[in-house]
């Protein structure tokens, strides 16, 4: 999820469950939002909106980690993630992972010591014809080679 | 309103923005304005096109004259040429097949269009999808105000059933006669969804669709929701889709704003408004009952069924659940009758496809062509055959759920029947090419890779069948295989199709089931370490016995 910008104020969690009407049925929705203003989902903040839902937490935890969207763990400033669909596969979405793991040193699931980025793999992006592809934070970038994604990271430096 | 002598639509389409059209578009208008005919000339931005792969693509109207491979330095040269004098800046020009020396001029004779036939892009690339006002100047809002003021809701009903129209988002389902299980049900609150949450390998024309005509889907909810008495609309599209979600936004609002959505609208007394909801990354939520649950705010696992959505949906409410392309026929079908879109496609399947045209094909991107063109038609005319100079090895229909296609099947038909028959599917419209430089065991193994990881979980068959066959395509990539391998598989895949909860399970082994068919052979022959089409890394030293 990218980063809200400083200058506007972040709203607080019972804020967002307020405008929700503590409503169960807008748990994703509530979900998402607590990830931008905490970045991920923590046992704590999940244990706040099972509290104020009044849902028992086994469920919230149940849907957080049902959606690739959403994060129970802490990740870096950016989100890397690189398209293994079939369509990318057959044009060469290893070797731009091959790439990546390379560069950044780290494998899909980790993040980076400095906390820049935070490789992971997704399915279809929707953008085959451009493949192979992958979005970092919420950038699409397409027709990737080793070359263009050593490029592009050097724009996040 | 001032008059302009000359369009430049631009398209601002996701594979056109990626390839720089953002940048063309900036160097179009500074040169526009360079040459001092900002008064004449009118820069739009438009929905996809098509030619994806040979984006960022422009169409200069009234000729309709399309260019593409645009880079931001020419368009000093198109304006100056086309824009001033009048003269085709030929070697720019987009080119169908590209062995044809000589370019032709306007869109219609430049072969792009010639086997296509436009119904549900019928906006796309010709509107600016921003515009309300164009969308209505295009014949918009006809079909729903023609619905609402001349036609009651059961003749609006056993229209789209005698259009024949099915399903697009997969299943081919006759969309009529889901909406006359609906519309009869006496119910305090009915919904109409629109399923957007594309997810199939190799779709992407809901996206572009969305992007493109984002109108055509509000004004066909509103005629949906009218003919089953449901006021109230939800779309339910992926979150990654950023661009189309600002622009069913934008769409929507203007649309309230002119009284089109909201209460009381061509003041007949139908009340009829929708929100959008984003998806935050699951498969599985593409199957109508996970949709509903997600909408609920839970995980999203598929419910049993009966009771159908049509019956019992979101809340326990009647609900329409279908998907963008399917919507987008229905206008169309209102204003010109049933028997029009008869006309078009085959007698059991009427109307047209749009396909997603990808993997080993010269011209990647989106067509739409009437149903029951051959594989080859679409292959080797409109997708301009395989690059390369390698061979056809195999198609794969209707998405990573569909089944693998080899070359004695060219001549097949494309509609929901034909390829069901040959063990695949016409499904989302995904049409992934692959050449002979591919491995089967290497292509499978991807296959298994997404669908382990989409898998909900909720059922056994699937969770662990779709791992275990990731396992065991992964051990004859590796050349670890036992000899029984194929065996293993085999018996898989039948548990799987018979026993699993969801369609997600049950057609998830279709492309292994159909390679096995066709391929056997070489998948045989990674059990014995080798690798016919040198993909896989197998060492011989590591193969278990």
């Amino acid at each position: 999820m990218p980063v809200k910008s400083s200058t506007e104020p972040k709203k607080s969690l019972r804020q967002v469950i307020a405008e929700h009407n503590s409503d169960p049925g807008a748990l994703l929705d509530i979900l998402r939002d607590a990830q931008e203003i905490h970045g991920y989902l923590s046992a704590a903040v999940m244990e706040e909106i099972a509290d104020e839902l009044d849902i028992p937490v086994s469920r919230v935890y149940g849907v957080a980690t049902f959606y690739t969207l959403l994060a129970t763990k802490p990740k870096g400033e950016h989100i890397i993630r690189v398209c293994e669909s079939p369509p990318c596969h057959i044009r060469g979405a290893v070797n731009i992972l091959e790439t990546l793991k390379e560069v950044l040193g780290v494998n899909p699931g980790e993040t980076t010591e400095d906390k820049k980025f935070t490789l992971e793999l997704t399915s279809c992006l929707g953008v085959c014809g451009v493949a192979p592809a992958m979005m970092i934070g919420d950038q699409v970038y397409g027709n990737l080679t080793p070359e263009r994604v050593k490029e592009i990271l050097k724009t996040y430096a | 309103m001032s008059y302009f002598r000359a369009h430049v639509l631009v398209c601002a389409g996701t594979p056109c923005m990626l390839k720089g059209a953002g940048a063309v578009k900036d160097a179009l208008c500074r040169e526009i304005e360079r040459a001092g005919l900002q008064e004449e000339v009118r820069v739009v931005e438009t929905g996809c096109l098509g030619p994806c792969d040979d984006g960022p693509v422009i169409v200069v109207y009234p000729e309709g004259v399309m260019y593409s491979k645009l880079k931001p330095e020419e368009m000093s040269r198109i304006v100056q040429q086309h824009l001033l004098k009048g003269r085709v800046v030929e070697d720019l020009v987009y080119r169908a097949e590209k062995e044809k020396a000589k370019p032709v001029v306007s869109l219609e004779e430049q072969g792009y269009l010639d086997r296509q036939y436009r119904i549900v892009l019928r906006n796309c690339g010709r509107i600016d999808p921003d515009s309300i006002e164009e969308y209505i100047a295009n014949g918009g809002y006809e079909a729903l105000g023609k619905a609402l003021t001349t036609m009651t809701p059961e003749q609006v009903v056993a229209t789209v059933k005698d259009s024949g129209l099915r399903g697009r988002g997969g299943a081919g389902f006759p969309t009529g006669l889901k909406w006359s299980f609906t519309a009869p049900i006496a119910a305090d609150q009915k919904y109409i969804i629109c399923n957007a949450d594309e997810g199939e390998p190799g779709t992407f024309k809901d996206r572009l669709i969305l992007e493109g005509d984002p109108h055509s889907i509000i004004e066909a909810m509103a005629i949906a929701g009218y003919a089953v008495g449901a006021d109230q609309g939800i779309v339910y599209i992926r979150g990654e889709y950023h661009l189309s979600i600002e622009r069913l936004q934008r769409a929507a609002a203007r649309a309230r704003e002119l009284g089109l959505l909201g209460k009381d609208i061509f003041g007949t007394g139908f009340n009829f408004d929708l929100q959008i909801r984003t998806g935050a990354g699951a498969y599985v939520c593409g199957e109508e009952t996970a949709l509903i649950e997600s909408l609920e705010g839970k995980r999203g696992e598929p419910r049993l069924k009966p009771p159908y959505p049509g019956v019992a949906g979101l809340w326990g409410k009647p609900t329409v659940v279908n998907n963008v392309e399917t919507l987008a026929n229905i206008p169309p079908i209102i204003l010109k009758g049933a028997e029009w879109f008869r006309g078009i496609g085959t007698e059991k399947t009427p109307g047209t496809k749009v396909f997603t045209m990808l993997g080993d094909i010269t011209n990647q991107g989106l067509i739409e062509v009437p149903m029951g063109i051959t594989l080859r038609e679409v292959i080797y005319g409109v997708g301009g055959g395989i690059p390369n100079g390698r061979g056809f090895k195999l198609a794969q229909t209707g998405g990573t759920s569909g089944g693998c296609l080899p070359k004695e099947f060219l001549d097949l038909p494309m509609d929901y029947d034909s390829l069901a028959e040959a063990g695949s599917a016409l499904g989302s419209g995904a049409l992934l090419v692959i050449d002979d430089s591919h491995c089967i065991v290497d292509v499978l193994r991807s296959f298994m890779k997404f669908f382990q990881h989409e898998s909900c979980g909720q059922c056994t068959p699937c969770r662990e069948g779709t791992a275990r066959l990731y396992q065991l395509f992964s051990d004859l990539a590796a050349g670890k295989a036992g000899q029984d391998a194929v065996q293993l598989i085999k018996e898989l895949c039948q548990t799987m199709q018979l026993s699993s909860l969801c369609g997600l399970g049950q057609s998830a082994p279709n492309g292994v089931v159909t390679a096995l068919q066709y391929f056997e052979e070489e998948i045989q022959k990674h059990v014995a370490g080798e690798c016919p089409a040198g993909v896989c890394r197998i060492s011989m030293g590591s193969r278990a016995v």
